[in-house]
């Protein structure tokens, strides 16, 4: 029999997964995706004087980085709070 | 006041802050000097971890790279940067959770083995060896270069400076240190950056600059593409290595970067697991600055220097160029006999760098013993591009100056919090945990003083005398990092049926096919053998790239491995399901 702070957890744990695979999904996407795999097609179009492509491989890519890190720590600590994790 | 009075005297006031903030954190026990005191703010890591990643070659080579490579050099700043997510989402959170010191420390407990442990610490005196070397190196060309003085005397300058806030302070002292250190680093990375963007697109924003116009009204990357068109090189924009490759340097290079010891040990130092994950983003969001900035300055450099150069007399020179021929980072021999300077694609030498002749030609060019056949007349070596930008832009003596401060800082801040790593992997996971485990908490202290004074000295004679494979190894340090670090401990987060067995066989296996394959193609076995050609590189993975796939084999071989043995110990089990859990870390602790 699983306690309840076992479900609990295992809960919690399901949700970061989630939220984990979401994120790890757009990393990919603007690096390997529209900066590496995709950039001919996207260096097509034209972001002011940028190739999209190049402009997401040296550029883009890394603003959504620091995005990404800044949207996961708000959503963790909405986590934390719904199971009461937060300190 | 000349270029040299100004370094001198930027030199000397950041060089006291240092020594300042030094004294006024010394660290008392082993906790504060191996994860000063576990106490730090996010924001003040967030800084301190910016200025331990980026080194002498972030700061001094990146640009240059980046503009010679174009759209290739795009590796560098996704790799180093995306590392940086996998980090905070993978492992920062739950080994601040694990709460102990170094990450063989993790590796041992996690994996119930003093084997592994001790696999662990081998990775990581390799990884921050060869990287360590290098930044000393960094030191003694600055110094060098800016200041007349002999590269010995400034790697030992280099190494008291880092000595006296590693000795003193520790964790402590480095961090604070690095928190200065990386004002004064991105403060002068950014002026010139600013001035030169100004100057060209009108723009204050380099980042913005770069995809702007120049006073023609051509946008500046389409312009730069038509003189690389023109010149017979590459677009600028395309680049010339195949998709693979760059996907596979990218990964290697993003895996070793979440991977490197001495970047992962500073998320021990956070209060808890909700100060780890934020500054890991506060960290990416101050090395972002920088790492924007870098292929705008590239591609500004890159502009100027074809602008300036191409089809010009020699006699017409600015005076930058005469200096960095005198200093041989420049050469230029008239092959067609036109006193006109060619710069267009294929290599102007026979080897990689210039030999000179104690003679002058007829414009008063050093004259070069190693010319080769092909047309190109002129050879620039990358690593003048951010040293010299200010000058080739004009910029005011004081910001010259600036930039060699800032690449001290570079330099020191990355060789401080890696000679750290070095001495807490002696003094705390060998003698400690392994040698002498009743050693008192004060003999353990002075243990890692006495272990970061043999780090330094062994660092500075790497600096002075530098072994040729060095520079080809610290590329391929995140390839190690990436073949033995990142899939053992992420394993041991994500897969609660990982064992020892499987983590050790991964492990091995990945560090010693990542280090057949640099042998085999980079360096060729230190002279015995040559390195193959690029034509025998397996499914055309350059060694740098190689992290990629010896990786994949890691996880393959752990994974395999670990499924035909016995599952861990039920204590190792709640160890796991106690990390994936935030609350409860408390501060980080022995035992």
């Amino acid at each position: 029999m699983m306690t309840e702070k076992e479900n609990k957890a295992k809960a919690y744990w399901k949700e970061n997964i989630r939220y984990l695979m979401m994120l790890l999904f757009i990393w990919f996407s603007v690096s390997f995706g529209a900066g590496i795999l995709f950039r001919e097609t996207l260096d097509q179009f034209s972001l002011g004087g940028f190739k999209l492509g190049f402009w997401f491989a040296q550029q883009g890519s890394i603003y959504v980085f620091v995005i990404l890190i800044f949207v996961y720590v708000r959503l963790m600590n909405k986590l934390d709070k719904k199971y009461g994790y937060d300190e | 006041m000349s270029v040299e009075m100004w370094t001198w005297i930027m030199v000397i006031i950041t060089f006291s802050l240092y020594f300042c903030i030094a004294i006024w954190a010394r660290a008392g026990s082993t906790k504060e000097f191996y994860v000063a005191g576990g106490g730090v703010s996010p924001l003040a890591n967030g800084m301190a971890t910016a200025a331990d990643w980026m080194s002498a070659a972030s700061f001094i080579s990146m640009a240059g790279l980046i503009s010679f490579m174009g759209y290739d050099g795009s590796v560098f700043l996704m790799g180093w940067t995306g590392g940086y997510v996998l980090l905070a989402l993978m492992l920062a959170p739950y080994l601040r959770k694990f709460g102990k010191f170094t990450v063989p420390d993790f590796i041992g407990d996690r994996y119930y083995s003093n084997t592994a442990r001790t696999v662990a610490v081998f990775c990581a005196l390799i990884v921050s060896f060869t990287y360590v070397a290098g930044q000393m190196r960094g030191v003694g060309i600055v110094f060098s270069q800016f200041l007349q003085v002999d590269i010995t005397f400034g790697v030992i300058i280099g190494m008291t400076v880092v000595l006296v806030f590693a000795f003193l302070g520790g964790m402590k002292g480095i961090t604070y240190t690095q928190v200065a250190q990386y004002c004064v680093l991105i403060f002068a990375f950014m002026v010139p950056a600013i001035f030169i963007s100004l100057q060209m697109t009108g723009n204050i924003i380099p980042q913005v600059g770069m995809g702007g116009t120049l006073s023609d009204g051509t946008y500046l990357l389409d312009k730069l593409d038509a003189l690389h068109v023109q010149l017979g090189f590459e677009e600028y924009t395309s680049g010339t290595k195949s998709k693979w490759d760059v996907f596979a340097i990218t990964l290697a290079l993003m895996v070793g970067t979440a991977g490197l010891p001495h970047v992962i040990v500073r998320f021990f130092t956070v209060p808890n697991v909700k100060d780890a994950r934020k500054s890991a983003g506060l960290a990416l969001f101050f090395i972002a600055i920088l790492y924007t900035t870098a292929p705008a300055i590239a591609s500004f450099a890159r502009t100027n220097l074809i602008e300036t150069v191409s089809e010009q007399k020699y006699e017409d020179m600015p005076e930058w160029f005469g200096n960095w021929e005198n200093t041989g980072l420049i050469a230029w021999a008239d092959k067609n006999d036109d006193g006109k300077i060619q710069y267009v694609k294929g290599d102007a030498l026979k080897d990689k760098k210039p030999v000179f002749t104690e003679l002058r030609g007829k414009y008063g060019e050093r004259l070069i013993s190693n010319p080769s056949k092909e047309k190109n007349e002129l050879y620039v070596d990358r690593d003048i591009m951010v040293l010299a930008n200010p000058e080739i832009a004009n910029l005011p003596n004081w910001v010259i100056a600036l930039v060699a401060a800032g690449g001290l800082a570079a330099a020191l801040s990355t060789a401080a919090g890696l000679l750290l790593v070095i001495s807490t992997s002696i003094s705390h996971d060998l003698i400690k945990k392994q040698l002498k485990p009743d050693i008192s908490d004060k003999g353990e202290l002075l243990a890692a003083r006495i272990s970061i004074v043999f780090a330094i000295i062994i660092a500075g004679i790497f600096g002075i005398y530098p072994p040729g494979f060095v520079a080809a190894v610290v590329a391929l340090a995140f390839g190690l990092a990436a073949a033995s670090f990142f899939p053992a401990i992420v394993l041991g987060i994500f897969d609660k049926r990982m064992n020892k067995e499987g983590a050790i066989a991964g492990m091995v296996v990945g560090i010693v096919l990542m280090l057949y394959y640099m042998i085999r193609f980079k360096t060729g076995l230190i002279g015995v053998m040559k390195p193959l050609p690029a034509s025998e590189w397996w499914f055309g993975t350059s060694p740098e790239g190689f992290g990629t796939v010896a990786m994949m084999v890691n996880i393959i071989v752990s994974f395999t491995v670990s499924r035909l043995t016995a599952a861990p110990p039920p204590h190792v089990q709640e160890i796991v399901e106690n990390i994936r859990v935030p609350s409860g870390a408390g501060e980080a602790v022995e035992h």
